[in-house]
């Protein structure tokens, strides 16, 4: 049984170890290394070794003389002997192993007495595996949405898979993507229509959704609980189905390609989760301070603008920023409504400059990064 | 004295509720119902633009005679399809000049020209003169005549209006273009992305729910692809998938791990050898789920994440105590517990699913196997300008959305019965 749980704990060890590695050296292959073996059979033995001879020698030395004796052996086979490869990818190998076998130094010979615990040291490296590769995953993408962006079309083709960024040459030069969507593409007035129409649905939906949103918090009328039922079946109504009618009916209203039809669209589509988030908060505020209110002979609207709006500020600024965020990803009205390049989103602008096979990609990711740069920046702030 | 008080909030909660309910209403309700109606017309992209009278104001002196000017108006039916009746013409001319010899359809009165041209068929184009003396003599300025804008008004028949209805729109698209192939299509996509992000969500919510260094950095990493915006993730996907210069295939080649870069957007299926079976997988489909999946898992990760932290601890130290492992835990403790919030999450990633447009429409535009339900409305509607035909494929995705929330609260009500 003890046995049994060693191998165990071994493999998975060694396993996890392989995919930190192999990890590394995809990162190292985009720097334009070459590489072009994961070496599985050499990382998955060191690190079972290393995870085995962990086990034995337990506490007997100062864990970080180990972990440091380990690491160098492990750099120098695999990085040097195997592979002779420059001084930088061996350090990101040493790191890894030192992080490795600070992590395995906790389990020593007596843990594997106790039951279960193959169990738990499958789930606590399944655990350090799935922040590893969930990071990389999601990341990577991004990572190569903003490197692709400062590329030249030439570097693109030739190597694909050189990802490495020449900060020697000139600032000019490595922005120039930037330079030409700004210059030739009109980025500026895309970000400004963007702004605008995003903005101006945060406000407009927010004017509309909190007065609704704090009767149907507070006051009795008769439709109450249809309303606040309905709101929740309206914010699952598919947008593809609205489409049609809508564009039919703009266009004969001549409210195509202008900010106003955006705007009224946007806002009926975020009001509906607006008024159900505030309307949530709302009922956690304390009534008394209502009651206090009306007392001193306030209308609705004192109640609204001196009570409820200060006392709810986190909650409305969470919900402007999820409204803010809906409206300024939004594509698919944006796509059926502008055809003019006059009144073009961000999003729009991108998805019109993609239509031009002749686009190099470089622009095109550098529009991605403006567009999607202001976004991931409130939501790391968040 | 209550009952006033009753009535004044009433009243206060309509003012406060109906600008909300009206826009509302106005923008999604009353699509639903244009949609039906819209759905049994024959309409074409085209019809749908209202017929305009328009004229054209060109000026042009007349030489050695500063006195006078020409005006001509060049005139005509903007429609290519649709007859303008009763057409009605005006404008203005400044003070001291009169129009001479004017046509016989039309009047002079306190300084404005009125015509009444009557019928225009479709693609109607005239060329309209008049000829403009001042009264006494003096020069007669372009600008002057130039500032003033001849107004038109007419009537038309609107397309979407009249009481002309066909059943033609729903024959075509539930026995035409494949109808069976279009759903299967919609559902392996609906399902497999429902049921993937779903998975993806409980194992990255377990993983944060535990504590480790970076986890809140974690978390809002986690959210990223759910608030990228579409295009651009979209792109950077498309870029990266690409079988010529894209990274994920010359990764693959580099590492030996293929030999030919592969298509994944662009090729319906491949075949794959599994135990010496082989087995036809729809390749840009799946492509396509995956993006999906990775797009959207983040929303399951946060309501399961909400739900995991609100599970006491006793009842894992209880289980520890009975001498429960890791597995037996999560199967007897933690699955119960966020079951109530997978059924909820499974319905609306199943409804939203089902109706998403844009992932699929810039990844391959529909092509490849992968035209689900929202990108043949787009194409029926847009790209072949059949209005009333999207229409009609959207009346279809409603109603099937409504027959699958029909038989999910059977089923829902069902299990609530039993518990």
């Amino acid at each position: 049984m003890k046995i049994k749980s060693i191998i165990i704990y071994c493999s998975i060890s060694s396993l996890f170890l392989f995919s930190l590695t192999s990890i590394w050296k995809i990162l190292a292959t985009l720097q334009g290394l070459n590489i072009d073996n994961f070496n599985f059979q050499t990382t998955f033995f060191l690190g079972f070794i290393i995870s085995f001879i962990y086990l034995i020698i337990g506490s007997k030395i100062n864990d970080k003389i180990k972990s440091f004796i380990f690491a160098i052996i492990f750099t120098f086979i695999e990085g040097y002997l195997i592979q002779s490869l420059p001084i930088w990818y061996n350090v990101g190998i040493f790191l890894i192993l030192y992080f490795f076998t600070s992590k395995i130094k906790k389990y020593n010979i007596k843990y594997f007495n106790e039951e279960y615990s193959s169990q738990l040291v499958f789930f606590e490296f399944l655990t350090l595996f799935g922040i590893v590769l969930f990071s990389f995953v999601i990341l990577f993408p991004f990572y190569m949405m903003l490197v692709t962006s400062f590329k030249t079309q030439i570097a693109l083709l030739v190597n694909p898979l050189d990802f490495s960024i020449d900060f020697n040459q000139d600032l000019k030069d490595l922005f120039k993507s930037y330079f030409v969507i700004f210059k030739t593409y009109k980025f500026g007035k895309f970000i400004l229509t963007s702004s605008i129409v995003s903005i101006g649905t945060v406000i407009i939906t927010l004017i509309f959704a909190i007065p609704a949103a704090y009767a149907v918090a507070r006051l009795n009328f008769f439709g109450k609980t249809f309303l606040s039922t309905s709101i929740l079946i309206i914010y699952m109504f598919p947008a593809i189905v609205l489409v049609i009618p809508l564009y039919t009916v703009f266009s004969q209203l001549g409210l195509r390609n202008s900010i106003e039809g955006l705007l009224i669209v946007y806002t009926a589509t975020t009001l509906p989760v607006a008024i159900y988030m505030l309307q949530g908060y709302f009922k956690s505020i304390p009534k008394e301070l209502e009651e206090a209110a009306i007392l001193d002979r306030q209308n609705w609207f004192g109640i609204i603008f001196k009570i409820i709006i200060p006392l709810s500020l986190p909650a409305i600024s969470s919900v402007a920023l999820y409204v803010f965020m809906i409206a300024w990803n939004e594509f698919l009205f944006s796509l059926m409504f502008l055809d003019n390049p006059n009144s073009f989103t961000l999003s729009r602008a991108i998805q019109y400059l993609s239509g031009d096979a002749e686009t190099p990609r470089q622009y095109l990711m550098a529009g991605s990064v403006i567009v999607t740069l202001p976004v991931l920046f409130y939501i790391c702030l968040f | 004295m209550n009952d006033s008080l009753s009535k004044i909030e009433k009243r206060t909660a309509y003012i406060l509720t109906l600008p909300a309910v009206f826009l509302v209403f106005a923008i999604i309700l009353f699509p639903i119902f244009a949609n039906i109606w819209i759905s049994f017309k024959e309409v074409g992209l085209k019809d749908i633009r209202i017929p305009e009278p328009r004229a054209k104001k060109i000026i042009k002196s007349i030489s050695e005679e500063p006195s006078k000017i020409k005006v001509i108006y060049k005139l005509r039916n903007s429609s290519l399809i649709q007859e303008i009746r009763d057409i009605q013409f005006t404008d203005k001319i400044p003070k001291n000049i009169e129009p001479l010899n004017l046509d016989k359809r039309c009047k002079f009165i306190s300084n404005k020209i009125k015509c009444n041209f009557g019928n225009w068929k479709a693609k109607y184009r005239e060329k309209f003169e008049v000829i403009l003396k001042s009264t006494d003599s003096t020069k007669i300025l372009k600008k002057d005549i130039k500032s003033f804008k001849p107004v038109l008004t007419g009537k038309s028949d609107n397309i979407l209006l009249n009481t002309k209805f066909t059943l033609k729109n729903f024959k075509k698209v539930l026995f035409e273009n494949d109808f069976l192939d279009l759903l299967l299509t919609t559902f392996y996509y609906t399902f497999f992305g429902t049921v993937g992000s779903i998975i993806f969500g409980i194992l990255t919510a377990q993983m944060v729910n535990q504590k480790f260094f970076g986890r809140t950095f974690m978390r809002s990493v986690l959210l990223f692809p759910y608030v990228g915006p579409v295009v651009a993730l979209a792109y950077t996907w498309e870029l990266l998938l690409d079988p010529n210069s894209g990274t994920l295939n010359s990764l693959l080649i580099n590492f030996q791990i293929i030999e030919n870069p592969i298509n994944l957007l662009g090729q319906k299926y491949i075949t794959l050898n599994f135990f010496g079976l082989d087995l036809k997988l729809r390749l840009a489909l799946t492509t396509v789920i995956i993006f999906e999946i990775w797009r959207y898992f983040p929303l399951a990760f946060l309501f399961i994440l909400a739900r995991l932290q609100a599970i006491p601890k006793d009842l894992y130290e209880a289980a520890e105590v009975d001498g429960a492992g890791p597995i037996k835990k999560f199967i007897n403790i933690t699955l119960p517990q966020i079951t109530a919030v997978i059924s909820i999450l499974f319905m609306i990633r199943f409804i939203w699913n089902f109706n998403k447009f844009e992932d699929v429409f810039l990844l391959t535009g529909g092509a490849s196997g992968t035209r689900t339900l929202p990108i043949n409305v787009y194409q029926q509607g847009f790209a072949v300008s059949d209005i009333g035909m999207g229409s009609a494929v959207s009346i279809v995705i409603v109603m099937l959305l409504l027959i699958f929330m029909f038989f999910y609260f059977k089923l829902i009500g069902k299990r609530a019965d039993e518990n």
